[in-house]
């Protein structure tokens, strides 16, 4: 496969999840607005925040907007151009991407990303995120896993669907980091104690961005515990969004990719991949919260930045859309 | 019912579907037939369904008229056009017979040059022909094929008979749209194709494939096949994937390819892999930046060493551009009676040669009903239309025709024949052209039709799609054992 189209493949599947990922964030801090009895205003302002430190871009958002309410964030999250970031932005790259790459995807996947790109430019989607964003948002993840079921459905799963998934998955550890890290950064409202009402709400809302409540539960029946949720989501083998099972996963395909054994490896990749693969089998939630919560996701994050060039630098010699990166 | 062709104005043109007001063609009775018993609601679903089609697989082209190019559908009409199989039986014949002639004349510009010798055509015509290449002067070609793929422009006069408009043999583009139009008439419209015995347009791909394989270096049997495409900026870029994709090649930028010791390879995953054809969509000026245009970002270093060393082929090959110059058609009659000593089955457009003395003087004189072209250009540029021009616009083209006679030719306005197309809420009669695409490998193959383009405003002559032009699906019906509907 060329080198090229690899790394679109790559970035195409990272716009999308990112896109999908956002439209997680958004939506459930709309769902944890409704939760709050009588918000004060600064309480309102304090919800948001976080999203928007979340995607690390405060000063662009400061430029943009007056204060970060309601309405400012959703607009900033979905469909404002002049944000990397944006639901807009990342579907439009996606597009890029897979447009240079169409001979190699299923004519299936190139309709799937080309209707949501379409649709995200409609005016439709713009009358949508004023009076019901979160029908918008649903439509953006249920836009995303159609693409995804399409891809497993319809493409070889050859080298070049391993690239997507290794896009997909990388992105989507990052960003299960970034949720449960936005937790980390809300601050209860006044007069809330820890362990309290308000506070269950939000780590419930954390695993609700996962999708992950349902599958909480059936574990740890019962009880929402700050530490649990956070060991379920970064240290669950089989839950599909957990972090560990993100690294697993694309650290499975970097080897298919390669040839090389499992337990060996073949690049600088392969070797980063493999170690904090590791890390995450053996690591537990004491150890974690010894290190600080915040400091260890911190540190995901940079590994998975790590990872991610040199993965580039072992099979994409030059990129093609790649205009803003994850971190 | 829907109404469609009560106020249908054939006009004073051949008219593709009715050979006078209201007496319909026989081979169309039955597309009449059937519009008959139609609702304009159902007409209207069937052409939402086309535009969405076209919109959800992004079957568009790029026009670049602001800072932002702006992707678009090519607009499709819904009308197709009918061709019998005589009519059709008699169009191939022209096409085969002119593309043999077109590449014996390029195999003999490019080496003994007996036709400028036995004075067929004059000297200066090719040396001074801005796309003629002497440095490919007795190179042989693999397989002594010059042009492997030509899109022949052809149009009908008042009398319905097929003029050849001009030849594009260097890079033609649209065959995409030939083969999506017919898989969405097959949705619209799927009693009426089955009623109708339609040709099938789908195996183009892959006669295009055998062709690139035929002429792979020295033969080989499993050759590396590629497309190289400027980019996903350039406006056909939907086609050039569209292509590899339904041949199963990789679709190439030219920073992909790298050329070393003579051999061309590509960057992959798994290191540089050997390529051997290159079916280019772009041109010789940008191929290679060492010995064309030094500012090509698009092309390759070494690719035409490598091309000279035998060791990659190109389709077309370098050098093609000399017969579809404009002032070169002029003498393809010419051409396939010295090289073929036939007569041409397809006449072409009568031209006038602003090289000629006497021409040039007829051109000046009355440049208000010629139609004037620039001998390198496609695409509708470059071009002045005289009835239809502003005095201020002939003076302008005066002055460059005679500041630069052999940049220019002249032809009288043809009344291009009409069809209908469903414009402004009714069928009304729009001015045709139809470009087949020829195939030259192991022998010359003809998919059944071609592009259909058709002048979407009303009156235009001007049927490219950078100019409000749309397309038609183009029907060559089988022959009926011999008994075909002869109007």
């Amino acid at each position: 496969m060329l080198s090229r189209v690899a790394d679109s493949l790559y970035w195409m599947s990272r716009y999308i999840e990112r896109a999908e990922n956002n439209a997680r964030i958004a939506d459930v801090n709309l769902q944890l607005l409704l939760d709050l009895t009588n918000p004060t205003e600064k309480d309102l302002l304090q919800q948001w925040d976080p999203i928007i430190s979340s995607l690390e871009e405060d000063e662009l958002f400061a430029s943009l907007y007056e204060k970060p309410e309601g309405k400012a964030v959703i607009d900033f999250v979905s469909l404002q151009k002049k944000n990397p970031n944006s639901i807009y932005s990342c579907l439009t790259l996606a597009r890029e991407n897979a447009r240079t790459t169409s001979e190699q995807i299923s004519s299936e996947m190139w309709e799937q990303i080309n209707r949501l790109y379409l649709f995200v430019k409609s005016d439709a989607a713009r009358k949508l995120v004023r009076t019901s964003p979160y029908e918008f948002f649903k439509r953006i993840i249920a836009g995303s896993h159609l693409f995804q079921g399409i891809t497993d459905a319809t493409m070889t799963h050859g080298e070049g669907w391993d690239f997507i998934r290794i896009g997909k998955l990388l992105e989507r550890a990052d960003c299960t980091s970034r949720i449960l890290d936005v937790k980390y950064h809300i601050l209860l409202p006044s007069g809330e104690k820890v362990g309290g009402n308000v506070d269950t709400i939000q780590w419930m809302s954390v695993l609700k961005s996962c999708s992950a409540l349902e599958a909480y539960r059936k574990i740890y029946v019962g009880q929402v515990a700050p530490w649990r949720v956070a060991e379920f989501i970064i240290t669950h083998s089989a839950f599909p969004r957990s972090i560990r099972f993100s690294v697993d996963c694309f650290d499975a395909a970097l080897h298919r990719i390669s040839g090389s054994h499992e337990s060996k490896y073949a690049n600088e990749a392969e070797r980063l991949s493999g170690r904090l693969r590791s890390d995450l089998d053996y690591v537990t939630i004491g150890d974690i919260f010894k290190f600080g919560l915040h400091e260890y996701l911190e540190q995901i994050q940079e590994r998975l930045v790590e990872i991610s060039s040199a993965m580039q630098a072992a099979y994409c010699a030059n990129n093609a859309f790649e205009s803003f990166t994850a971190d | 019912m829907g109404d469609f062709f009560s106020d249908y104005q054939v006009g004073d043109f051949f008219d593709e579907m009715f050979s006078g007001p209201g007496v319909v063609r026989p081979h169309y009775s039955k597309l009449f037939a059937r519009f008959k018993e139609m609702e304009r609601e159902e007409f209207e679903r069937k052409r939402a369904l086309a535009a969405s089609t076209f919109l959800t697989q992004g079957v568009t082209f790029t026009v670049y008229n602001d800072d932002q190019g702006t992707e678009r559908i090519f607009p499709f009409d819904l009308v197709p056009r009918i061709i019998p199989a005589e009519e059709w039986d008699l169009v191939e014949r022209g096409l085969v017979q002119r593309i043999t002639a077109l590449n014996l004349f390029l195999h003999d510009i490019y080496h003994t040059q007996n036709i400028l010798r036995d004075g067929v055509i004059p000297k200066q015509i090719v040396w001074e022909a801005t796309h003629f290449r002497p440095e490919f002067m007795q190179f042989d070609v693999p397989r002594n094929i010059y042009i492997h793929i030509c899109g022949t422009d052809l149009i009908r006069d008042k009398d319905g008979t097929y003029l050849v408009l001009e030849d594009n043999a260097r890079c033609p583009s649209g065959v995409s749209y030939v083969i999506e139009n017919r898989q969405t008439m097959k949705r619209a419209f799927p009693s009426l194709l089955g009623q109708f015995r339609v040709r099938a347009v789908e195996d183009y791909s892959q006669e295009l494939l055998n062709v690139l394989r035929h002429i792979a270096p020295g033969g080989k049997t499993e050759p590396t096949v590629v497309l190289l495409t400027p980019g996903v900026y350039n406006s056909a870029y939907f086609e050039h994937s569209f292509l590899a994709r339904s041949m199963g090649i990789e679709i190439v930028e030219g920073r992909d390819l790298v050329a070393r010791d003579g051999r061309v390879f590509m960057r992959t995953t798994k290191g540089l892999k050997p390529v051997d054809v290159i079916y280019r969509r772009i041109n010789d000026d940008f191929l290679d930046p060492q010995v064309f245009r030094k500012d090509s970002g698009l092309g390759v270093p070494g690719l035409v060493e490598a091309y000279r060393d035998g060791n990659v082929s190109l389709a077309n090959s370098i050098g093609t551009g000399i017969a579809d110059d404009k002032a070169v058609y002029h003498f393809v009659p010419k051409m396939i009676r010295y090289y073929l000593g036939e007569d041409p089955i397809l006449p072409n457009v009568s031209t006038y040669l602003a090289t000629e003395k006497e021409d040039l003087s007829y051109i000046l004189e009355h440049i208000p009903e010629l139609v004037i072209k620039a001998v390198n250009e496609s695409g509708g540029y470059g071009m002045l239309i005289g009835p239809q021009a502003t005095k201020a616009e002939c003076e302008r083209f005066r002055d460059k025709v005679k500041k630069n006679p052999r940049n220019y030719i002249a032809q009288p306005v043809v009344a291009l024949s009409r069809a209908p197309a469903f414009c402004d809420n009714d069928m009304q009669g729009r001015h045709v052209d139809l470009r087949p695409f020829v195939l030259y490998g192991e022998k010359v193959t003809i998919i059944p039709g071609g592009l259909t383009r058709v002048a979407l405003r009303a009156g235009s002559l001007v049927v490219n799609s950078s100019q409000g032009g749309g397309s038609k699906d183009t029907w060559v019906l089988e022959a009926e054992n011999g008994a075909a509907a002869v109007e």
